[in-house]
């Protein structure tokens, strides 16, 4: 593939030496909406983790825009899960949606007035404007995601990565986000999103990642939905590979003789 | 009193070093405890503080003086092994946070006693005041105590001024910190630093055992007044400095009197006084506002059976007896007579020779009662399609907090209707 977005490679990831992602090899088109499908606990949110640079992999390795990725995370943008921040935070909206404008070689600078217009405009996006001064703790669940959704959109970056995104929104919001995200493919910008439902994400997504702790299919949608890859992926028994990962978790196994940690040591 | 005045005059010099530096000390703990009590680290105040002991034995053994800078270098790196004690401790085994706390602060605290019974046993002369660092004594603070502390204090401050955004987004979500680039490793080293500099100082005032009061207090107490983070450390930073101050006020006026306990008396009331009077979170304010629904509610259902009596007998004027009341509606025991009772100090009814009857106030009170009431009936009939048995229940409650506006609403929505969906005529 020229110029993939995103390149995984050979991609083994293990808690407490339990493998929950298993070689994962696959490159990603630039441009696309992207859409993550497997089954709860298939590692989908421990992938957008180590492609984010959250989890340290125990071998292979990650290229995104064909380079490491802190030389590119001010063009990177993340949503995570929504449980994983204490709601009752004292923060309004406003002070969330800013965070996304937070800079590393800006640490002691204020924030801008350009900053607090592009905060706005994000917040527009996602129909949360109405909301922006109240406390983040008195918002359903839905609104809190779409909090999250306008923090990543005021990065105005040209990768966005999102756990499910639309968990506990409802459908017209759903649908207006998935808009909006139509709108900034057409811009040029490339989205992977973690999504739970098989119908939206064969209508709305490019391309599709089928996991299930391995990888069961990389591909443009009409060719990964089929009926095998998805009776592969959500058949529902237990795989050979998780009961292998449950012996190697108990023996502590070594999953390989020496980790392949980066490129350079292939 | 008179010690009182002197004290409010700061003439002594003295006086006003060991005021100045307990508010510093109390200012710059309060500070650094709030982002230590949001990222529920709130016991790592008391662990570094009990960690810190054997840091300033040592430095004793090794320097044979008191001097604050050597005592301040010894305290800071004792207490920074705990915190990375306890980090590590976290990350490479399964036990949890609180274990490992209790953990490290046991073996740190334990060989800091050990050490300082050693000290104690040597005799050395100047010795005497070590154990000052176990219950604190900010009065006996000399000029160049107060000028390290509360250096070491404005410097804390400082630094949270300057990190301030980037402290709030570790505190809320270190994982989105971490993935737009911020230095995590860095700010969370820095906060752990700044945590131990605003221990080590603020147990000179406390001591080790209420160190983690002086932290976690004022943090807790302030984050009942407020939902804005930085109104939430300026108000934490003034409790802890009023505290400092009325600690340093016992030991002006009482020089046996220990500082530290009554430091954390005057926390813990400003903990009580939030936990009981503080808008909307307080429990006076809930359960104001819980006794105002209540009451408001009875009132209410009082005025409405007594329009709904006068309604059927087409006489609004004449007075009803409690029984006549009762079969309208059923009130619990007493609730009746106690409603009755507030509406008249209101003016709404009277009590007459048989019974009680509505004023012309009163009268208007519950048609607009009533009004409301069958509006909203109505608007769950016609907009929400409730079934007409379904639909008084769901008026029931709703009724009671209508407001004009929402009634205007209303009644345009419904094309403003004559009669509720059981044919009652809806009054003006
Ligand atoms: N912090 C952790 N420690 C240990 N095991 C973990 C941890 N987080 C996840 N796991 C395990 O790793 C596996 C993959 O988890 P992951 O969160 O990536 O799944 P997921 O595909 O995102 O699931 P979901 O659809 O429920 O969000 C699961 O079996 C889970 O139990
Ligand atoms: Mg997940």
């Amino acid at each position: 593939m020229k110029n993939p977005i995103i390149e995984v490679h050979n991609l083994t990831v293990s808690y407490n030496k339990r493998p929950v992602l298993w070689d994962v090899d696959y490159e990603l088109p630039p441009g696309q909406l992207i859409g993550v499908l497997g089954p709860n606990g298939s590692g989908k949110t421990t992938m957008l983790k180590t492609i984010m640079g959250l989890i340290r992999p125990d071998s292979g390795f990650v290229e995104v825009m064909g380079k490491k990725l802190d030389e590119v995370r001010d063009k990177v943008s993340y949503v995570p899960q929504r449980e994983s921040v204490d709601w009752d935070f004292p923060a309004n909206v406003m002070d969330v949606v800013l965070m996304g404008r937070y800079n590393p070689k800006h640490m002691f600078r204020r924030l801008s007035k350009e900053d607090r217009e592009l905060a706005v405009a994000a917040l527009e996006k996602v129909n949360m404007l109405p909301f922006a001064e109240r406390q983040i703790s008195q918002l359903s669940g839905g609104q809190q995601q779409r909090v999250f959704i306008a923090r990543a959109l005021a990065r105005q970056a040209d990768l966005y990565l999102m756990d499910e995104p639309f968990a506990g929104v409802d459908a017209a919001s759903e649908e207006s986000i998935l808009e909006l995200l139509t709108g900034m493919k057409a811009e040029g910008k490339s989205i992977m999103v973690v999504h739970h439902d098989l119908q939206t994400a064969r209508n709305f997504f490019d391309w599709i990642i089928l996991l299930n702790t391995s990888l069961v299919a990389s591909g443009p949608v009409n060719e990964v939905f089929t009926e095998q890859n998805l009776q592969a992926a959500y058949g529902g028994k237990l795989t050979v590979l998780s009961q292998i990962a449950d012996l190697v978790a108990s023996k502590a196994f070594p999953l390989r003789e020496k980790g392949l940690q980066d490129r350079e040591k292939l | 009193m008179n010690s009182l005045l002197e004290f409010l005059s700061l003439a002594d010099p003295n006086v006003r070093f060991v005021v100045l530096g307990s508010v510093l000390l109390g200012m710059s703990s309060a500070v650094v405890g709030c982002f230590t009590f949001l990222r529920k680290r709130a016991l790592l105040g008391d662990a570094i503080a009990h960690s810190i002991l054997p840091g300033i034995c040592l430095a004793f053994m090794v320097s044979g003086s008191k001097n604050p800078w050597i005592l301040l270098a010894g305290a800071a790196v004792s207490g920074w092994l705990s915190v990375a004690a306890i980090d590590i401790i976290t990350r490479k085994s399964k036990l949890k946070p609180d274990t490992a706390v209790g953990l490290v602060l046991s073996v740190f605290f334990g060989v800091g006693i050990l050490l300082l019974t050693h000290i104690q046993h040597q005799g050395n002369a100047s010795q005497a005041g070590l154990d000052k660092f176990l219950f604190g004594k900010a009065a006996s603070m000399t000029s160049e105590d107060v000028l390290v502390f509360g250096g070491v204090g404005m410097l804390l401050l400082l630094v949270v001024i300057a990190f301030y955004k980037e402290f709030k987004l570790i505190s809320f979500n270190p994982e989105f910190a971490k993935v737009i680039g911020l230095p995590v490793a860095f700010l969370e080293f820095l906060l752990a630093t700044v945590t131990v500099l605003a221990v080590a100082v603020g147990i000179q005032a406390v001591g080790v055992v209420l160190m983690a009061a002086l932290i976690i207090s004022p943090a807790a107490a302030a984050r009942f007044w407020t939902e804005k983070l930085a109104v939430m450390i300026v108000i934490a930073a003034i409790f802890g400095a009023l505290s400092g101050v009325f600690g340093s006020f016992i030991s002006f006026s009482a020089p046996s009197m220990p500082t530290g306990p009554w430091i954390v008396v005057a926390l813990t009331v400003f903990v009580m006084i939030s936990l009981l009077f503080a808008p909307q979170k307080g429990f006076v304010a809930r359960w104001l506002r819980d006794g105002n629904n209540h009451e408001k509610i009875l009132t209410e259902n009082i005025l409405k059976a007594l329009y709904q009596i006068g309604e059927k007998a087409r006489d609004f004027a004449g007075s009803r007896e409690l029984a006549e009341i009762r079969e309208r509606r059923e009130f619990g025991p007493g609730e009746l007579k106690r409603g009755l009772r507030i509406l008249a100090r209101r003016k709404l009814v009277v009590e007459a020779a048989t019974g009680w009857r509505l004023t012309s106030l009163g009268l208007t009170e519950s048609r607009r009662v009533v009004r409301l009431h069958r509006l909203w009936e109505m608007y769950l009939k016609e907009k929400i399609r409730l079934k007409e048995d379904h639909v008084h229940a769901g008026a029931e409650a709703i009724e009671h907090i209508i407001t004009p506006e929402i009634e205007r609403l209303l009644e345009e929505k419904l094309g403003f209707p004559e009669r509720d969906p059981h044919n009652s005529e809806i009054p003006r």
